[in-house]
């Protein structure tokens, strides 16, 4: 049989039941190692249910940082017999499966090039435990316990982690530790150990955290100093706003009276959601919302008045798999181009794109300066992988000296000195032009927001030259975003080679391994990660100085590539799409596999063409 | 006619007690059509406002899409407005009452704005008892698509061009009354004495506030076989009772017949008087009002007046039990936790 032989580099796959309470016991195992210094990444690939579909839990551990999904299962552990078919089919050979043997494992399940480690887990529980629920909680600590022993997890540190989680309500310690020693034991008494996949302790996760992008994009909000949040629950946005709402009631609550420095709307639907969100920030308070791909197809129509009326709003949209309801629990990067150009007429909005949830919390904050400045929405892409899923992380970052920009907003006292105000006039001729808040002085500085067109002074008019005017200066105002916005992250310090690679947001972790792995098949490429859109100056210069340049994104359609050819005017051909869209997130073997193919027959039409251009 | 509204001012025209005048109330010239319903609506906001006393620029006003919704343009100048989109703006204003919960509220909207395309987000904001008033400018057809009918109006109802509507109306009064609504009014935009207490009233109470007032549209549905004609309102109007509106602090001069009279303090320490009272009518008793308005609509009757309210109401920030100043004031010191508390959270990741 075949070796697998790897230390610190391997995939655990966990299959379960939705609603078991295996999500626990596995994030135990994840925090485990990543707390025995070893990077990995775990991955939920769970079903739209509450209860009894399969779910999935998938953990890579890479020595070398690499936090991409990577095909291939060395070891399953497989406590759900309705998806078991797949599951074994799908361990490597040379691989481990590891199930629950207290019923007989059916002779069509049996591979012979892998390993089959059976642990009576139902048995076991029954004997230890009386409480139904008990048991079936247990069930998932004991295959934990097992791993310990079979993997070489450190003991101590799965009681650690025990001790942390249950610190208030103790009595719960001693009974989950003796479920991991049960399995612990149990490989003791009847397998070798440990077997030849296996971790060992390292220094390199630092000083990083594990944490999912939603909880980063709240923390993000909060000290972005968003004080009304307006939201309809929508998976995978919905843990946002949840854990807005834990961190506001402990971070935002006045001592003294125990009232709230925030309020929370759990809207009606999305378009009530974001109508609150223009609402709080027309009237002067930092506010967004979170939603999906279907909720901003909804709230398009308040977008567009948004950007027409010229309102600051944050909307993060953790995006997941379309078109329509699509596939509401798997990932993709599929609202490009209905995010960038959502609501009717000439409009477009400014995009970021996080890649980790270090970046979702910048962002976030950032975003609400940016919608200050620019007066006008900003959404934030997600995307399911990145907002559900925890990341090794670096940590989240505040410098206390960081102020927040409110844009030109008018005081009472400068509105005073002002002879005539003009809520529509370019007075600085950058497209910005200064607002007030409602309530600010008695007699200047009152206009009529509206979606309508209207003249510098805010008065409505359908005359065309007044029209053209105001969305000329919002063009205006378009391009002073293109400064101000996050530039690319470009990862080589000068541009070498012919051909490029441009990524955004998830596609990054896969893309940076896919050019490790192309670099030791001696293809060289330079990179470049977008952060924003309004793409700057840069972003047109890399594509320029490159010959082709692949477009790795999360879609059927190339959106991004789409927007690129679009806002830049670069030749078509030029972007070669590099795609997944099966709702998992993209490994780094897919992006090499297609770049390489496309590299091949690229270099090879080249290498023609040159040939058939006679020689001068 | 002009287009232009003087800016010259009487220096000897009588002020209120902040030292306005009423035409420091008023706004542009309207351009709905001449005897429209709507434009003795805001007639009666700018009284209302005047002899209350408000500061316009204290005072918020929004609107959605509609003939309705472009009156707030028709008055109070001064005070900031935002004319959004259709059927949207209860969702606008309650994210506007969050950010500043100091500002009076004033939302105008129509019968298609709030009881069609808007009804959502109207049944939502009357459910979360968004502190503002709510007025209805309700004539029974959609005046800027030159007069369909629309959800309020009443079955049978016949519009300009002869169709008959074959559908009930949907009475947003019940409706409120059902939602838990904590003040419900409904008036007649021809019958001013009854509207400006009535709006007065509406604009002290802590809470969601609807006034359906019924604005015959002169031009699409004032015929002889529309149930929204100013004939057709005047002949069947019925009235719980006449209201006056103290405000706080004022004396109570008027004296009324024992029996045909009550009065409801509202929080702020004003008054409501409500004289000739309807029989079998309670206005602090939801269901003596539900019932009432049932009596009256079999009777064919279009009851108006003050039908309920909720003395003990508690505005949307009370429930929430956000801090008593204004959210949008607060500073960067109430709202970043600081980098030291990010460590610990950071720390808490690991």
């Amino acid at each position: 049989m075949e070796q697998l032989n790897a230390v610190n580099d391997f995939v655990v796959r966990f299959a379960n039941v939705n609603g078991t309470g295996s999500a626990s016991a596995n994030n135990m195992f994840a925090k485990a190692i990543f707390r025995m210094g070893i990077p990995m990444s775990p991955k939920n690939i769970f079903p739209s249910n509450i209860q009894g579909l399969p779910t999935w839990y998938e953990v890579r551990i890479s020595e070398k940082g690499y936090l991409g999904r990577r095909e291939g299962i060395d070891l399953m552990v497989c406590v759900n017999p309705q998806s078991m078919a797949e599951d074994v089919a799908s361990v490597k050979p040379g691989g481990y499966f590891l199930y629950d043997n207290t019923k007989k494992l059916h002779p069509q399940f049996i591979r012979e090039d892998i390993h089959y480690i059976g642990i009576p887990m139902t048995d076991m529980v029954m004997h230890q435990y009386s409480d139904p629920r008990q048991r079936q909680l247990f069930k998932n600590v004991v295959y934990v316990g097992a791993l310990s022993a079979l993997l070489d997890i450190e003991f101590e540190v799965l009681a650690g982690i025990i001790r942390d989680q249950f610190k208030k309500k103790e009595k719960l310690i001693a009974p989950n530790i003796k479920a991991l020693e049960l399995g612990l034991h149990f490989i003791h008494k009847h397998y070798d150990y440990p077997l030849d996949i296996r971790l060992e302790r390292r220094d390199s996760v630092k000083d990083s955290i594990l944490i999912d992008g939603n909880t980063a994009c709240a923390l993000g909000a909060i000290y972005g100093g968003a004080t009304v949040a307006a939201w309809y629950p929508i998976t995978p946005s919905t843990s946002v706003v949840s854990a807005f709402g834990k961190y506001v009631s402990k971070l935002r609550i006045d001592p003294e009276t125990g009232k709230r420095k925030f309020a929370i709307v759990q809207a009606e639907d999305e378009l009530a959601a974001m109508g609150v969100v223009i609402g709080a920030t027309w009237n002067g308070a930092r506010s967004f919302t979170a939603t999906s791909g279907p909720g901003v197809s909804l709230m398009s129509e308040f977008l567009g008045l948004a950007y027409f009326a010229e309102i600051p709003a944050v909307l993060i949209n953790v995006q997941r798999g379309g078109p329509s309801t699509g596939m509401p629990t798997r990932t993709q990067q599929p609202d490009i181009l209905s995010s960038a150009y959502a609501s009717h007429g000439d409009t477009k909005h400014i995009l970021l794109f996080p890649s980790t949830p270090a970046e979702c919390f910048e962002l976030t904050a950032s975003a609400f300066d940016l919608a200050d400045r620019f007066q006008t929405p900003i959404l934030v892409m997600s995307d399911l992988d990145l907002g559900m899923n925890e990341h090794m992380s670096p940590p989240l970052a505040w410098d206390d000296s960081r102020r927040y920009d409110r844009g030109k907003v008018l005081s009472a006292e400068e509105l005073e000195k002002l002879e005539r105000f003009g809520r529509y006039l370019d007075v600085d001729g950058d497209g910005i032009c200064y607002r007030t808040i409602p309530g600010t002085h008695p007699t200047k500085g009152s206009y009529f927001t509206r979606g309508t067109s209207k003249d510098e002074y805010a008065k409505y008019t359908e005359n065309g030259d007044a029209y053209v005017r105001n969305v000329d200066r919002l063009a205006r105002k378009w391009e002073t975003a293109k400064q101000a916005v996050p530039p690319p992250e470009l990862y080589q310090s000068e541009n070498r080679n012919a051909y490029g690679i441009i990524f955004f947001g998830t596609t990054t972790y896969a893309a940076l391994e896919a050019m490790d792995l192309l670099r030791e098949k001696g293809v060289e490429l330079d990179a470049m990660r977008i952060r924003s859109f309004p793409f700057n100056e840069t972003v047109l210069q890399f594509i320029e100085q490159h010959e082709k340049v692949f477009v790795i994104e999360q879609n059927r359609d190339a959106q991004m590539r789409s927007l690129l050819v679009n806002e830049l005017e670069v030749a078509p051909k030029q972007l070669i799409p590099i795609l997944n869209y099966d709702g998992k997130p993209i490994p780094a073997d897919t992006i090499e596999q297609q770049i390489a193919k496309t590299f091949n027959s690229e270099t090879r039409k080249d290498d023609l063409h040159k040939a058939q251009v006679p020689a001068s | 006619m002009t287009y232009i509204k003087p800016r010259f001012r009487h220096p000897e025209l009588p002020k209120n007690k902040i030292g306005y005048a009423k035409a420091d109330y008023e706004g542009a010239i309207s351009t709905l059509c001449a005897g429209c319903g709507h434009d003795s609506i805001s007639g009666a906001i700018v009284q209302a406002c005047y002899e209350l006393s408000i500061e316009p620029h204290r005072l918020a006003k929004l609107s959605g899409i509609g003939c309705s919704s472009k009156t707030p343009t028709y008055f109070l100048s001064n005070s900031h407005g935002f004319n959004t989109v259709h059927g949207r703006m209860p969702s606008i204003a309650t994210g506007a009452y969050l950010a500043n919960r100091e500002l009076i509220y004033l939302g105008v909207s129509g019968d298609g704005d709030s009881a069609s395309i808007g009804m959502g987000q109207f049944v939502h904001a009357v459910r979360r008892n968004v502190n503002m008033v709510y007025i209805v400018m309700n004539n029974g057809c959609y005046g800027l698509t030159k007069g369909q009918h629309s959800a309020t109006a009443d079955l049978g109802a016949q519009s300009k061009t002869g169709s008959v509507n074959p559908f009930p109306s949907i009475d947003l009064v019940g409706l409120a009354l059902e939602l838990g609504a904590t003040f419900v009014g409904r008036s007649f935009s021809g019958d001013k004495t009854q509207l400006v207490p009535l709006i007065k009233a509406a604009m002290s109470h802590p809470g969601f506030a609807l006034l359906d007032v019924i604005s015959p549209c002169v031009t699409f549905n004032n015929q002889s076989k529309s149930t929204k004609s100013y004939d057709y309102v005047r002949a069947h109007l019925e009235a719980t009772a006449t209201i006056d509106f103290v405000p706080h602090k004022e004396e109570i001069r008027v004296d009324y017949h024992p029996g045909h009279s009550a009065s409801v303090e509202l929080h702020d320490g004003s008054v409501i008087q409500l004289h000739k009272l309807a029989p079998h009518w309670d206005p602090t008793d939801r269901n003596s009002a539900v019932t009432r308005l049932q009596e009256s609509k079999i009777k064919g009757e279009i009851l108006t007046g003050l039908l309920y309210i909720d003395p003990e109401s508690q505005g949307l920030h009370d429930l929430e039990q956000t801090v008593p100043q204004a959210l949008n004031t607060l500073q960067e010191e109430d709202l970043n936790p600081g980098a030291k508390l990010l460590d610990e959270i950071n720390e808490s990741f690991r």
